[in-house]
């Protein structure tokens, strides 16, 4: 069931630095926004908060609210991990367990929920490999390691093993950086069908991705190193790329700084 | 543009290469020395020397052989490893994913500390400290766990049984295995703990979906160091055994011995024929050595697929 993501003053620190300073969006179902800007500009770490791994960090702490439709990520009797469950999430680095088969990395979130017969495991398996268009290419060694697949498999395993749980919203943390083109347009073109059925969001620093697989794109900015991050727009697309509000976004997008 | 080789180059190269070639000659003549010196005293032997459980290399004919040691051996070894090994990837896990770092530091420091002890220090511990303590333990495994056979208490005595010379020596490879686990468990790569972390992991699903069995291998290389201490112990073992050629399974009565305490306890007053039957003994120590050490890393490579090494 994919949900709509309110955030509204959302401040979040590493120890005393303060990373990302009182962000507030929208983000809706069924619908993909990419965070876009240069490197510390806080959009990894903005991510972050919205599933509570920034809180992992050591020193990491948060302040403000993260509303999955009705309810505050942030509430006081909210447990981190409950949350996490709910919100999925895919990183830079492929990261299978490398210790795990295939079909182990794909039935490993719903090991942890614990409630699943035995057939069913199978059954879920077969539909999120299939949701993550690799299960023609893997369905004949299921139960070798994952770590022996290629990059790109890597990563659609990890896609997998998010959505296997059926995760109100999925996370990307730049998922493309660390492949080739030929698997960034499988991942993207997975992106374009993940969507009817998830809210996603992802960080990205390629902006021909973001304008090709995104609905909203929002521009983060920091006004020096070692200053916050700060969100500067959040709009359509098309709008941030043809015709954006703020100079600074064009500039960003024209390639004239960053 | 020919090739010269510069005198640095040479000069490294034979010194590397020498140090290659003596740690084998090393090797050959300590395994050449236990043969030659083991096949005098075992062609003299009357009895069969692997499942003969009596030592008097001095009779007429000489009868010896290494079954009651080899018992000790192993027996003591193997609780060693059932108390040390569970216990040390404990305290590496809470050292490495727990403690908060004020702790964290000071706690493995005192770990180095445990392994800096000599061990004859360990075996007066144990002996004065140690021995009085589990006669307590000891009966009252016996009135409890008796029907278990193996803790069942036949002989009258004070514990120095095998029973506490595997507790002594799980406490003295509890550093070893330890601090190397603790080692591996710290360089689990951050994005494999993130990875369960999150699917919805708690801290100890972490540990078990991503730690052990990237630290698998290193887990059980450790234990096998800390297998390979407590195999070959001696002062300790000697100071705190009292020894007799007896093999017995009630682990709590007196008695039994070990490779390393036996040859500890007769070296000084056997004769050169008594010596060769000590070597031969020691032989056999070197061989379960070096099997030991073979198992494990074949362990180690039929799990190398799977390792968290090729990540």
């Amino acid at each position: 069931m994919a949900k709509r993501i309110d955030v509204s003053g959302l401040t979040a620190y590493y120890g005393s630095h303060k990373a990302i300073d009182d962000i507030s969006m929208t983000i809706e179902p069924r619908s993909v926004t990419a965070f876009i800007g240069p490197s510390g500009c806080g959009k990894s770490t903005f991510l972050r908060t919205l599933n509570r791994m920034h809180e992992v960090t050591p020193g990491g702490r948060v302040e403000g609210k993260v509303m999955l439709d009705d309810e505050d990520l942030y509430g006081s009797n909210v447990d981190p991990v409950a949350v996490r469950r709910t919100v999925g999430m895919v990183f830079q680095r492929p990261n299978p367990f490398p210790t795990m088969s295939i079909f182990d990395n794909v039935a490993a979130g719903l090991r942890l929920n614990g409630s699943y017969k035995k057939n069913q495991l199978a059954e879920v398996v077969e539909r999120s490999l299939k949701g993550a268009n690799l299960w023609n290419e893997v369905k004949d060694r299921l139960n070798k390691p994952g770590s022996g697949l290629s990059g790109g498999q890597q990563q659609r395993l990890c896609i997998a093993r998010a959505i296997a749980v059926e995760p109100d919203v999925l996370l990307m943390d730049e998922p493309c950086s660390a492949l080739d083109p030929i698997s960034t347009l499988a991942i993207e073109d997975l992106i374009g069908e993940l969507k009817e059925r998830f809210t996603i969001v992802i960080v990205t620093h390629n902006m021909q991705q973001a304008a090709r697989v995104s609905d909203r794109t929002a521009f983060f900015n920091l006004a020096a190193v070692g200053q916050p991050g700060k969100l500067i727009e959040i709009d359509d697309t098309e709008r941030i790329f043809a015709n954006p509000s703020v100079q600074a976004t064009e500039d960003y997008i024209s390639g004239r700084f960053g | 543009m020919r090739g010269k080789t510069r005198p640095g180059d040479r000069i490294f190269l034979g010194l590397s290469r020498g140090a290659g070639i003596s740690l084998l000659v090393i090797m050959a003549a300590i395994a050449g020395f236990l043969a030659y010196r083991a096949g005098i005293a075992i062609s003299k032997d009357d009895a069969n020397f692997l499942t003969e459980s009596e030592w008097n290399p001095a009779g007429n004919p000489p009868v010896f052989g290494i079954a009651v040691l080899a018992f000790g051996t192993i027996v003591s070894s193997v609780i060693a490893m059932i108390i040390a090994v569970p216990v040390a990837i404990g305290i590496a896990l809470f050292i490495s994913h727990y403690a908060p770092r004020k702790l964290a530091a000071p706690l493995a420091y005192v770990v180095d500390l445990l392994a800096a002890v000599p061990s004859i220090i360990y075996g007066l511990w144990g002996a004065l400290f140690l021995v009085p303590y589990l006669d307590g333990l000891n009966s009252w495994l016996d009135e409890y766990l008796g029907w278990t056979y193996i803790f069942e208490k036949t002989g009258e005595g004070v514990a120095r049984n095998l029973f506490t010379v595997g507790i002594l020596l799980a406490i003295m490879i509890l550093p070893i295995i330890t601090n190397v686990t603790r080692e591996v468990f710290l360089q689990v790569p951050k994005m494999h703990e993130e990875a369960a972390l999150a699917l919805g992991a708690t801290r100890w699903e972490v540990i078990r979906m991503s730690v052990l069995p990237f630290g698998r291998s290193g887990i059980i290389s450790a234990s096998m160091l800390g297998l390979g201490r407590a195999l070959g112990e001696t002062m300790a073992v000697a100071v705190v055994l009292s020894p007799s050629f007896i093999i017995s399974g009630h682990l709590l009565d007196p008695g039994g011995g070990t490779f390393a305490q036996n040859i500890a306890a007769k070296f000084n007053e056997a004769d050169g024929f008594g010596r060769d039957a000590l070597i031969a003994s020691g032989l056999v120590l070197f061989v379960i050595t070096l099997l030991v050490n073979g198992a494990a890393r074949a362990i180690i490579a039929r799990r190398k697929e799977y390792s968290g090494a090729n990540a």
